[in-house]
This record gives C-alpha cells, sequence and structure tokens, in this order.
C-alpha cells in the first residue's frame, strides 16, 4: 500500500495525543525528533530518550516488553530509525510479545541531516512490513481520530503485538531537548521501576 | 541544489574527482556532511545514487560492484562506521577494494555527548578492519587525501576512506 501524499497531521499534536494518560505505559523514543517530541509532549521518568544508537529503539522496547511483561511498552521513532533496524520488526513478531507497541512517526524524511528523503517517500510501506513481521495489528494512521483508538489498545498488556505507521507532515519544528546525560535518564527510569542506582 | 549551501565548494571538487576516477555509484546514508556530494551525484549523468537503510548494506553493494568491473563509494556520517565491520569481512576475506567518505561526529566541537562514542572509535575500527584512513582536517589537505584514497583503493586495490573532520567541517550546534 502507497500513500500518494503526505497527510496534514502535526507531529506536535500526535504525540501528546497518543501519550496523553500513560497510565504505567513505558516509552522509548527514537534518536532525533521523536525524542523532541516526546519531551515537548511532557518530560516524564518513565521515557527513555535515545541521542545515538540509531536503529535500536526497536529492540531496546523489545527488551523491555519481555522483562516487564506486566507494563505496556510503547517504542515511538520516526522512519529513518526504524528502517535502519528493520530486522528488529522480524524479531520482535517472531518473539511476539503482547505488551509491545511500536509507533513510527513517519514523514518520510530524515530530519536531523536535512530533510533528505528515505524510502517510505519511495514505495515502502512499514506497516504492510509489521504484517508480514507476525504484528496482531498494523494500522496507517492519516487522520487525528485514529489516535484515540490505538492509544486505548496501547495501554493494555495483553492485546498483542501492535504497530502503527502515524503519516505525519514534513515540518522543521523547534527542537525540545530532553537532558543528553544518559546515565542520568537510564538511572531515572530504573528508579522510577523502583531500581536503585548500585 | 542551493550554490549557497556551506559544502558547496569542496562537495563540487571532490565529486569531479571521483567521478574521474570512474566512480560511477554513490551509496549513502544521508549526512549534512555529504548531502551536497549526494546531490551532485544525482544530477549528473556519470552518476547515481543509492540510499541505504544501514551502512553496511553499501559495504556489500561497493563489492558487488567491484564485482562486475565497476566503482562505487559508501559516503557516511561515523556513526555508521559502527555498523560496518562484519559486513568489511568482505574488503579483508576478498580483498574488495571498498571506497568510503565519511563525515565525522564525535571528533573536534562536538556539544552532543552521545556521538563520542562512536566518534572516538572511528579510527581504531577502520584500522582493526584494515581500512586506510585520509584524515582531512584543513582544506588544502581535501585534494590529495581524497585522491589518495581514490588510487588506494582503484590503484592499489586496498580498502580506504576519506574521513572529513568536524575541525573542517564545522560542528553542530543545538
Amino acid at each position: 500500500m502507497t500513500l500518494e501524499s503526505l497527510s496534514s497531521l502535526e507531529r506536535r499534536k500526535v504525540v501528546p495525543e497518543l501519550l496523553q494518560d500513560r497510565g504505567d505505559l513505558l516509552v522509548v523514543t527514537g534518536l532525533g525528533s521523536p525524542s523532541y517530541d516526546a519531551m515537548a509532549a511532557g518530560d516524564n521518568d518513565a521515557n527513555f530518550y535515545l541521542w545515538g544508537g540509531m536503529g535500536s529503539s526497536i529492540t531496546i522496547g523489545l527488551g523491555l516488553a519481555l522483562a516487564q511483561p506486566e507494563r505496556p511498552v510503547l517504542v515511538l521513532t520516526g522512519d529513518g530509525e526504524m528502517l535502519m533496524g528493520m530486522g528488529a520488526l522480524a524479531t520482535a513478531g517472531a518473539k511476539h510479545p503482547r505488551n509491545l507497541n511500536i509507533a513510527v512517526l513517519d514523514n518520510e524524511r530524515y530530519g536531523e541531516t536535512g530533510m533528505q528523503l528515505t524510502h517510505t517517500a519511495h514505495g515502502v510501506s512499514l506497516a504492510e512490513l509489521a504484517k508480514a513481521c507476525n504484528f496482531d495489528r498494523t494500522d496507517i494512521i492519516t487522520e487525528m481520530e485514529e489516535i484515540g483508538p490505538f492509544r486505548q489498545q496501547m495501554q493494555s498488556t495483553d492485546a498483542g503485538l501492535r504497530f502503527a505507521q502515524i503519516k505525519i507532515k514534513a515540518e522543521n519544528l523547534e527542537k525540545v531537548l530532553p537532558s543528553r546525560d544518559g546515565v542520568h535518564i537510564k538511572n531515572r527510569f530504573r528508579a522510577h521501576l523502583g531500581f536503585q542506582p548500585l | 541544489m542551493n550554490p549557497d549551501h556551506p559544502n558547496a565548494e569542496w562537495s563540487a571538487v571532490m565529486f569531479d574527482i571521483l567521478r574521474d576516477a570512474g566512480i560511477g555509484l554513490f551509496t549513502h546514508v544521508p549526512d549534512h556532511g555529504n548531502d551536497f556530494l549526494i546531490a551532485l551525484a544525482m544530477e549528473h549523468n556519470d552518476t547515481r545514487t543509492l540510499l541505504l537503510t544501514s551502512e553496511e548494506e553499501g559495504v556489500a553493494i561497493c563489492a558487488g560492484a567491484d564485482l562486475v568491473g565497476k566503482r562505487a563509494i559508501l559516503c557516511m556520517q561515523s556513526s555508521g562506521v559502527g555498523n560496518c565491520p562484519n559486513y568489511l569481512s568482505l574488503a579483508k576475506g576478498a580483498n574488495f577494494p571498498i571506497l568510503m567518505m565519511i563525515t565525522m561526529r564525535g571528533d573536534y566541537g562536538e556539544q552532543n555527548p552521545w556521538q563520542y562514542p562512536m566518534g572516538e572509535a572511528v579510527d581504531s575500527i577502520l584500522e582493526t578492519m584494515g581500512v586506510l584512513n585520509f584524515k582531512v582536517e584543513r582544506r588544502d589537505e581535501l585534494e590529495k587525501a581524497t585522491l589518495a584514497a581514490v588510487d588506494a583503493s582503484g590503484k592499489g586495490q586496498k580498502p580506504a576512506a576519506i574521513v572529513l573532520s568536524q575541525k573542517f567541517l564545522g560542528a553542530k550546534g543545538f
């Protein structure tokens, strides 16, 4: 399935809608704009913001979901980051945790390096990939009203493996920077789950 | 293409050297440092570009091109060097003369602590995998380093990288 044109969804409206009333949700954000979007929606101890390791967000979320099956997990990333670790979709699909959600903010661009087009601008469907990788639910979201139903499912720990490709407008927004101190972010996240630093 | 792009002048010089050497395929993961070079390669009739999802794909594509007598280059940011070592077995195991153009993060003037781990590892990864390292820290080093890498890989049959420091490129601010 190829979408002819980008949707008019704005990422800074989509992400707060996705993260509102988040309850027990643990969130991993892919480097670049998804980290800034999550920060803009409100910093949270249960957010782990990536600033590097491009391609690793889904596998980090998979590790979390397997280790904490009683908490719902969201990986919030972008199309370029996800494409760099595409094999992670198959790894997640094969293991099939029922508490893992992946939401890809797809602007068909590499935002950090100058808005160069990604493969999703050239006919590649991430949602179809996820479907082929044994995901239970795969949505292509182009309207704000579709975020709510995805959010409700996302907060379940037994609704299956879920993937949403959220088509968004290509826009360069002011960066809302989370802490770049990875050790701080890690320890804060662990403390939120009741684990103290060594 | 924007002629006021900060990399326009040297990218054109580098592109001409690469094209003259018969490099016809520019594989790349986008970066600020290589985007004018890639735009030139997209525009010119002698050259084609190929967008990668992850840098190691470019190592294999360069090897495939070499198998059929063509020359290709892998253009990437330094963080992508970390994705390449296993595929660089092709360079060591079958002596494929892989050519790379690496734009540095995590060196001179870097402001993002997350860029340092890979920035600091580039030299040792290249050395470990047997890739010659031709550094550019000043504008007057660009032609020589590019020619040296092109000749080392094309004539010398050695894997080689042109490595552009942030001292030359400028560091990214926030």
